[in-house]
C-alpha cells in the first residue's frame, strides 16, 4: 500500500503546519513582525493572512518585548498563540519576557500559572547577514528552566513539531535554521504525529556517535557519508530538543560506540556542546575510548565576508578530520 | 453622599485599614524576621488599589508590581495565604515560591506580583488581547509606578494597547520616586498624561489620596474600555509614607515632605468625611478597626500554623504535571 505523499520545502512544512494548528484550534493565532501582510520575514506564513483573516495572522510593531509579552498574557487567557520572532539576535529584546516571565510562573505561582505559549525563531549563521542575524543562541535558552526548546532539522519535524509544541501546557520555544528553509523532500500529505520528548538517531553506525541538532545536521550527515567511504562508520544523533535533554539516547549511542564528536554551531565557552560533552563524562566516562571533541563555531561575531563566515562555521571537512582524530586516538 | 455611596465608602474604609493594619504587622514581623527577601510596604497608597478595584468585576484580570499586597486583598485574597506566602509556607497564594512580591491568585485573575519594572506591561496586552479574541467583556487592570514609564516596556505596551484597541487600564501609581529617584531626576517629560496621550488614548489624573474619586474614574475608564473604546491611563497621584523597603535609609527625601503628604492620610480623609457625613461615629470606627485587628490576627496564626513544603517537591512545576494529564 503506498502512501500519498507531497513534495515540499522545510519552509512549505513549517506553513503546513500552521495552517494545520490554525484550522485544528480556534484559540491558536499568529503574532510578530511581517507575518501578515508581507508574509513572513523568510516567508513561512506567506498566504496565511489572506486564508485566515487580521485577527489570527497578526502583524506586530517592532516591539518584542511587547509582543512575546503580550503572548505570554494571552496564553495565560486562555488563548494558544505562536508568537514568530525573526531572529534568535532580536529575540535578546524579549528576554525580559522569556526569561523573568515565560520560564518562572508556573513554578513561582506554585503551579497555578501555566503558559501554553509557542515562541518560533530563526537561528544561525550562513547567508551573510553579519554579527546581529547569524548567531546560534539557542543554547543561552536551553540553560533556562521552564522552556522547553526544540530544533527541527528535518521536514517531518518542521511539520510535526509546531502541534506537538502547542499541546505542550508550558512554553515552548521553535528554533529554525535558516539554512534549512530551502531543504526539499517529501512528506506524506496527511500530517504525522511526531515526539518531542526523544532526539532520534539519524544514522545508525559503530565506531562513533556524532551528536548535533538543527542546521548542522545535513553538514554532519554529509560528513558521515564522507567517513565511510574512508570505512569509518559514524552514528548520527539528532538532539531535536535541546531542554529537556533526551541523555538516555545519546548516552545510549556513545555507550555503544565508546566515541562521540559533539557538531554545535554555537560557540564553544559555556555551551551546549559543553553540556554534553560533562553529561557523557558524568554519566559514562568508563565507557569512552577518547575523549569527547567538539566542533563548534569560531569563537567570533560572525562575519559578513563569505570566505569568514565559512571559515567560522562548523563544515563538513572539519567534522570529518576531528572525527577521524577521535576514532584514531586512545583514552 | 446617598445611602449606597455611604455604605461603599465604608466598605472601601475597611479594605483601606485591613491593608495599613496588614502592612504595619509585616514591618513588625520582617523586624521579628518572621519575613525575608524584599518587602515593600504600600502604606499611604492604599486609596489606589482600593479605589482600582472596587470597579473590577470579578472576570477582569489585574496586573500589579512587587509592592502588590494591597492590590492582593484588594482583590480578595485573603490575609492569610498572603502572609503565610511571606512565611515562605506551603500554604501561601503560592506555596511560597514567590515570597512578598511574587503573590498571585489565578481563582481571581490576580496575576500579581511582577519585581521586574514594567515586566507586567506586556502581559497585561495579551490578558487584555486574550478577552477580546474570545468575545469576553473583561478589562485588564495593570499597576506600575511612575519609574515604569523609563522603562521601554512601558512605550511598546502602551502603544500595542492602543494599536489594538485592548481593554486595558493602565494604573500608574505616581509617588514620585523610583526607589529614591524623583520623577525630575529621570524624566525629561515630567506630565506623565501627556506621554499616554501621545498613544492616542485617554489620560487622566486622578487625586490618588481619594479612594471615592479613584473608584469612579476607574468605573468611567472600565466602562469605556469594555465598550470597545480602547485603553485608558490613569495617572493615581500618590505617595509612599514608609521607607522603599525595609534596606531603605530614605537619603533622598526630606521628613517634611513625608509629614506633608501624611496631612493627605486617605484613611484619615476618608473618616472625616464620613464622620461629617454622619455616617461614622467613634464606636464603629473602633469597631472596623477591631474587626481589622482580629482578621489579621487570623492571618498571623494561619501563617504561623503553616507548614514547609517539603524539599521532595523542590522541581515541581517547573514544568506542569503531566502525570495528571
Amino acid at each position: 500500500m503506498s502512501e500519498a505523499r507531497a513534495e515540499l520545502t522545510y519552509r512549505d512544512a513549517l506553513r503546513e503546519a500552521l495552517r494545520e494548528a490554525l484550522l485544528r484550534d480556534p484559540r491558536v493565532f499568529l503574532m510578530g513582525e511581517d507575518v501578515g501582510a508581507y508574509g513572513g520575514c523568510f516567508a513561512v506564513s506567506r498566504g496565511l493572512l489572506a486564508e485566515f483573516g487580521p485577527e489570527r495572522i497578526r502583524d506586530t510593531p517592532l516591539s518584542e518585548s511587547a509582543f512575546v509579552g503580550a503572548g505570554i498574557g494571552a496564553a495565560l487567557g486562555g488563548m494558544r498563540p505562536i508568537v514568530e520572532i525573526m531572529t534568535v539576535n532580536f529575540s535578546l529584546l524579549a528576554l525580559d519576557q522569556i526569561v523573568n516571565n515565560a520560564a518562572t510562573l508556573l513554578h513561582m505561582s506554585g503551579g497555578q500559572l501555566a503558559i501554553p505559549l509557542v515562541i518560533r525563531m530563526t537561528t544561525g549563521a550562513g547567508r551573510q547577514l553579519a554579527a546581529q542575524h547569524s548567531h546560534s543562541l539557542e543554547g543561552w535558552f536551553a540553560h533556562v528552566p521552564g522552556l522547553r526548546i526544540l530544533t527541527p532539522a528535518t521536514l517531518e519535524d518542521a511539520r510535526g513539531m509546531l502541534w506537538a509544541a502547542l499541546e505542550d501546557p508550558d512554553p515552548v520555544l521553535m528554533f529554525e535554521h535558516n539554512g534549512l528553509y530551502n531543504l526539499r523532500g517529501t512528506l506524506p500529505a496527511e500530517p504525522v504525529a511526531v515526539d518531542i520528548e526523544r532526539a532520534a538517531l539519524r544514522r545508525p553506525g559503530r565506531d562513533l556517535t556524532l551528536v548535533t541538532y538543527g542546521g548542522t545536521l545535513p553538514k554532519t550527515l554529509a560528513a558521515a557519508e564522507q567517513l565511510a567511504q574512508e570505512g569509518i562508520d559514524a552514528e548520527v544523533i539528532d538532539l531535536r530538543c535541546l531542554r529537556p535533554l533526551d541523555a538516555e539516547t545519546l548516552l545510549a549511542s556513545v555507550a555503544r560506540t565508546h566515541r562521540a564528536l559533539v557538531v554545535d554551531e554555537g560557540w564553544r565557552s559555556g555551551s551546549l556542546s559543553a553540556e554534553i560533552a560533562a553529561r557523557i563524562q558524568e554519566e559514562i566516562f568508563y565507557e569512552l575510548d577518547a575523549p569527547v571533541a567538539r566542533v563548534c563555531s569560531a569563537e567570533v561575531p560572525m562575519p559578513y565576508a563569505q570566505h569568514l563566515e565559512a571559515a567560522a562555521l562548523p563544515q563538513v571537512e572539519g567534522i570529518v578530520a576531528a572525527a577521524r582524530r577521535t576514532v584514531t586516538s586512545r583514552a | 453622599m446617598k445611602e449606597p455611596s455611604l455604605r461603599q465608602a465604608l466598605a472601601l474604609l475597611r479594605v483601606m485599614m485591613l491593608i495599613r493594619r496588614f502592612e504595619e504587622k509585616c514591618a513588625e514581623l520582617y523586624s521579628a524576621e518572621k519575613i525575608r527577601g524584599f518587602l515593600h510596604l504600600y502604606v499611604g497608597e492604599e486609596a489606589v488599589a482600593v479605589g482600582v478595584c472596587a470597579a473590577l468585576e470579578p472576570d477582569d484580570a489585574v496586573v500589579a508590581t512587587y509592592r502588590e499586597h494591597g492590590h492582593a486583598l484588594a482583590r480578595g485574597v485573603a490575609a492569610g495565604p498572603i502572609l503565610a506566602e511571606m512565611y515562605g509556607k506551603l500554604e501561601g497564594c503560592c506555596r511560597g515560591r514567590g515570597g512578598s512580591m511574587h503573590l498571585f491568585d489565578a481563582s481571581r485573575r490576580f496575576y500579581g506580583g511582577n519585581a521586574i519594572v514594567g515586566g507586567g506591561l506586556p502581559i497585561a496586552v495579551g490578558l487584555a488581547l486574550a478577552d477580546r479574541m474570545q468575545g469576553r467583556a473583561g478589562v485588564t487592570a495593570c499597576f506600575f509606578g511612575e519609574g515604569a514609564v523609563a522603562e521601554g516596556e512601558f512605550h511598546e505596551s502602551m502603544n500595542l494597547a492602543a494599536l489594538w484597541r485592548l481593554p486595558v487600564l493602565f494604573c500608574c501609581e505616581n509617588n514620585l520616586y523610583a526607589m529614591g529617584t524623583a520623577l525630575a531626576r529621570s524624566e525629561s517629560q515630567l506630565d506623565l498624561c501627556l506621554k499616554a496621550a501621545s498613544y492616542g488614548m485617554p489620560a487622566w489624573p486622578v487625586d490618588g489620596m481619594d479612594v471615592l474619586a479613584v473608584e469612579a474614574a476607574t468605573r468611567q475608564a472600565a466602562l469605556a474600555a469594555r465598550a470597545g473604546g480602547g485603553p485608558v491611563f490613569l495617572e493615581l497621584r500618590t505617595y509612599r509614607f514608609r521607607a522603599h523597603s525595609m534596606f531603605d535609609p530614605e537619603l533622598y527625601r526630606e521628613r517634611s515632605e513625608v509629614e506633608r503628604w501624611k496631612e493627605r492620610d486617605p484613611i484619615r480623609a476618608l473618616v472625616e468625611r464620613l464622620r461629617c457625613e454622619g455616617a461614622l461615629d467613634d464606636a464603629a470606627l473602633a469597631e472596623l478597626e477591631r474587626g481589622c485587628d482580629e482578621e489579621i490576627a487570623r492571618a498571623v496564626e494561619f501563617a504561623e500554623a503553616g507548614t514547609l513544603e517539603p524539599v521532595s517537591e523542590l522541581t515541581r512545576f517547573v514544568t506542569s504535571d503531566r502525570s495528571a494529564a
